[in-house]
């Protein structure tokens, strides 16, 4: 039991979790115990803990689509403005404004804002294996003229819905839990069978340490770029489609704005290096969730709007400090020469 | 001993490693104007000391004097202040950095913060001149081959007025050419009062110029003693820990290993990639061919050429008679073919991965990303490696930055034996392998050409090629000059075709 107790210790998510654990537990302290009362009204589970899981399933999806980047050694800092033009897509055709043959169907507008993210992910995806740009040079394009693309979807306004069914996207629920989780779940159990059951997950983490290695021994180094660039588009598409569908509406300029940091601060927190190399998908949810918690219960605490941010970035402070492998070593250096003095 | 008399002592030097210890009370002393060889066996410990007296590691035990002052260097810049100058045994510049700038990094001569390029410049190809490296250092480095990236790191130690320099396997990708300019300039620092450490697994180049011979074997220090008194043999056998059955000369295997066979498997014709025009040569299945020339003049060039790493853009890759699309490394391996590059670094080890996702990374490419190996299937692949290579690892999911060298090599070749390819491309694969494993290998080479395999060989090791080639081309100056077969192949025979008969001369390298 200690052994396998040991090994986990060891492992990535271990850090992650117990910082989630640590946080969690304070909010309960701190509200003594309101924190984690659950109420079920009509059969929905309510309450803070779920709060922060629907809140946090924009963040968790888009954590789940960028882990993978990242470990290849790039980034793609274009999912907010994707966001924006998942979300511009889908309520434009609900709303009838574009493509108004279809009148207002929400399963065409769920296809093609999806498609419209794969799309976003392989034009950067083609930029960064194909044209050999720079990751974060190639997203931000995407990320700057992405936003001017959305404005033109929605022909510069934002674009309110009424349509029960597409709500349901981020407002429903099933068995009790809200819907968005069920996403979640799916985008997860996807991407852990692909790099579980098949040796890409050992490629990615080949490329993200060693990329011209990795082609000498036959990896096709170009081709699993360009597919993580394209997954980590869709994922951005249905992030877009969760937050629209929460406020009802499109707004080109407001959605998913500034996000794209948080979706990589969850995956560094998560602890995989932004050099690339190994990963964690589980480890990255974890940081979303970490990340989401934070921002709730700073919220929650009642800190001024002004001081939330100051707040945010001190606790990321020390998570990354926890998560440094220097950091770790030092204070595990500190405590063996002391063991070593006083043996 | 007198410690005042010393240069450099280490005393009772440990250093542990998460489950290996690599180092466990190692004595070693170095004298003014004395050039000290520190051998041993793969994972023996050599670069674990020096990296413990340079400050990369921090010793778990022992005591460090220089000049009988007790020392502690924390990082490699403090020891470089102290008057301890290295060349570590993975070339560590700046690839894409100029020649220039690798060699004057950090010493920027110049006023006060403005860089005089033109100084830096001329000195750089100053410096550099002194080895009969012309070259043109305002390019990039990693335009240039492993050796003379080599070069250009022992050039940028020597160039420090240092008391003692350090030189980890410097000689390990280089020809006989450079290793005697090499040591000339050692010799002339050794004048001048420098102590010289000199870590290296060619006996016959330590023989050459130390003085003193210090082994180390499985982390212990084995003795210490002047390199007149002790002979090839013993030292051998203190190396290894047993007898030592010498394998000089050419074994008839190697002469009969494909020679004369005439099964054709690849034909390269009139084939040209962007660093090297016009190549036409024939490989036969079962035969070992070599290719041999000086640096720069062309064998790695065509190796990537046949693996696609450079893919063709003129003339013909023929395999088993059929016009063959290798432009990838992908689409070679699939035809048949395996390389194992030269620059282990850059090229070969995926370091952050274990020693068993690097053996079975080719394989599992090759196979397709969709059909995993089974974590059992990878296990058994490594372990059988890991034995008949006897690589020296605490365990196969060891991270593969933490083998020594010559282990590392060992684990890119076990990756490209374990694709089991009709050809395999061999660029140095015994570098910096101890001699005992380097035997095996050969042998090894030889028997798999026996078995059906083809097979280059380059190596800059004049003995090796001799021991293992069938055939062999000569290549000068990016151009097949000549070719030598079964009994033509011999040490004279080759050095003399690979100068083209004439006396070798500096000659700039281009790519
Ligand atoms: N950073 C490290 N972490 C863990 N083990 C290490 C590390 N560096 C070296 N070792 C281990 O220490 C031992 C000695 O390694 P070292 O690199 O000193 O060998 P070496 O004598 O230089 O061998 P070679 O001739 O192959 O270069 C090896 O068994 C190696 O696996
Ligand atoms: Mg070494």
């Amino acid at each position: 039991m200690s052994q396998k107790l040991k090994q986990f210790s060891k492992n990535q998510i271990f850090w992650p979790l117990m910082v989630l654990l640590a946080i969690l537990l304070a909010n309960g302290v701190i509200s003594g115990g309101q924190f984690f009362e659950m109420r079920i009204v009509d059969g929905h589970l309510y309450g803070r803990l779920i709060d922060i899981l629907r809140n946090g399933s924009k963040l968790m999806v888009l954590a789940i689509g960028i882990t993978m980047a990242l470990a290849t050694g790039g980034t793609d800092i274009s999912v907010g403005s994707v966001m924006a033009i998942s979300g511009a897509v889908a309520c434009s055709i609900v709303d009838g404004r574009l493509l108004s043959g279809v009148s207002g169907s929400v399963t065409v507008a769920i296809v093609l804002a999806l498609l419209a993210g794969l799309a976003c992910g392989l034009w950067n995806g083609v930029l960064i294996a194909k044209a050999k740009i720079q990751p974060i040079v190639a997203t931000m394009i995407l990320m700057v003229a992405g936003r001017g693309i959305a404005q033109l979807i929605t022909e510069g306004k934002i674009v309110t819905i009424n349509s029960d069914a597409y709500y349901f996207i981020n407002g429903g629920y099933i068995l009790g839990l809200p819907f968005p989780l069920f996403i979640v779940a799916f985008a997860f159990v996807v991407v852990m069978l692909f790099t579980r059951k098949t040796a890409s997950g050992l490629f990615i983490e080949a490329i993200g340490v060693n990329s011209v290695s990795s082609r000498f021994t036959g990896i096709k180094v170009d081709r699993i770029k360009l597919m993580i660039y394209a997954f980590s588009g869709l994922m951005a598409a249905v992030a877009g489609l969760i937050e629209s569908a929460g406020i009802k509406g499109a707004d080109c300029n407001n959605a998913g704005l500034l996000i794209e940091l948080d979706a990589i601060l969850s995956v560094a927190i998560g602890g995989t290096s932004l050099f690339g190399g190994r990963f964690s998908i589980p480890a990255s949810v974890v940081g979303a969730l970490i990340i989401q918690s934070i921002s709730t219960s700073v919220l929650a605490i009642g800190v001024a709007p002004e001081v939330t941010l100051v707040v945010k970035s001190l606790i990321v402070i020390v998570i990354c400090l926890v998560q440094s492998k220097k950091f770790k070593e030092m204070l595990a250096g500190k405590f063996s020469r002391r063991a070593v003095k006083e043996a | 001993m007198d410690t005042q008399e010393k240069l450099l002592e280490m005393e009772h030097i440990t250093k542990i490693f998460p489950g290996v210890r690599a180092l466990h009370d190692v004595h070693f002393s170095l004298g003014r104007g004395e050039i000290h060889a520190l051998l041993g066996e793969n994972g023996a410990g050599k670069s674990t000391l020096i990296k413990v007296l340079t400050g990369v590691f921090e010793r778990d035990e022992g005591e460090i004097f220089l000049e009988g002052r007790a020392i502690s260097p924390q990082s490699p810049q403090a020891a470089q202040n102290m008057g301890i100058s290295t060349v570590y045994q993975e070339v560590n510049l700046c690839p894409n950095l100029s020649v220039a700038e690798n060699v004057y990094i950090g010493r920027e001569p110049g006023s006060a913060g403005r860089i005089d390029w033109k100084t830096i410049n001329r000195k750089a190809a100053e410096l550099l001149g002194r080895f009969d490296l012309h070259i043109d250092v305002t390019q990039n480095l990693d335009r240039y081959s492993v050796a003379v990236q080599q070069m250009v790191a022992i050039a940028r130690a020597v160039d420090i007025s240092a008391k003692v320099l350090i030189l980890d396997e410097p000689t390990s990708s280089l020809t006989a050419v450079e290793v005697r300019k090499l040591f000339e300039i050692m010799r002339m620092l050794k004048a001048q009062g420098m102590g010289i450490i000199f870590v290296t697994h060619f006996l016959d180049q330590v023989y050459e110029v130390s003085d003193t011979i210090t082994v180390l074997r499985g982390g212990e220090y084995i003795g210490s003693s002047p390199a007149a008194d002790l002979p090839k043999m013993q030292l051998v056998a203190k190396m290894i820990g047993k007898e030592y059955e010498d394998l000089e000369g050419r074994p008839a295997a190697a002469a009969a290993a494909g020679h004369g066979a005439k099964d054709l498997f690849l034909r390269l014709e009139g084939a040209a990639s962007a660093r090297i025009s016009d190549v036409n040569i024939d490989i036969q299945k079962g035969e070992v061919l070599g290719f041999s020339g000086l640096l720069g003049s062309g064998r790695s060039e065509i190796a990537r050429l046949i693996f696609g790493v450079d893919p063709i853009v003129e003339g013909d890759i023929e395999i088993g008679g059929r016009h063959a699309a290798v432009r990838e490394p992908i689409a070679a391996m699939r035809a048949g073919i395996g390389f194992c590059p030269e620059n282990r670094k850059s090229e070969g080890i995926v370091g952050d991965l274990s020693v068993r996702e690097n053996i079975m990374l080719a394989l599992q490419a090759k196979q397709g990303m969709m059909k995993a190996m089974s974590r059992r299937q990878s296990e058994k692949l490594a372990d059988t490696y890991i034995k008949a290579l006897s690589i020296k690892t605490p365990s196969r999911d060891q991270s593969t930055n933490n083998l020594s060298g010559g282990n590392q090599q060992k684990v890119i070749l076990a990756r490209w034996l374990a694709t089991n390819p009709d050809l395999l491309i061999l660029d140095e694969p015994t570098r910096g392998i101890d001699i005992g494993t380097k035997a095996e290998i050969q042998k090894l080479v030889i028997k798999l050409a026996q078995d059906g395999m083809s097979l280059v060989f380059i190596s800059s090791e004049v003995d090796e090629m001799v021991r293992c080639c069938g055939r062999m081309v000569i290549l000068r100056e990016k151009k097949l000059v000549g070719e030598l077969a079964g009994d033509e192949i011999s040490e004279d025979m080759i050095v003399k075709s690979m100068a083209g008969g004439a006396q070798f001369e500096p000659k700039t390298e281009t790519v």
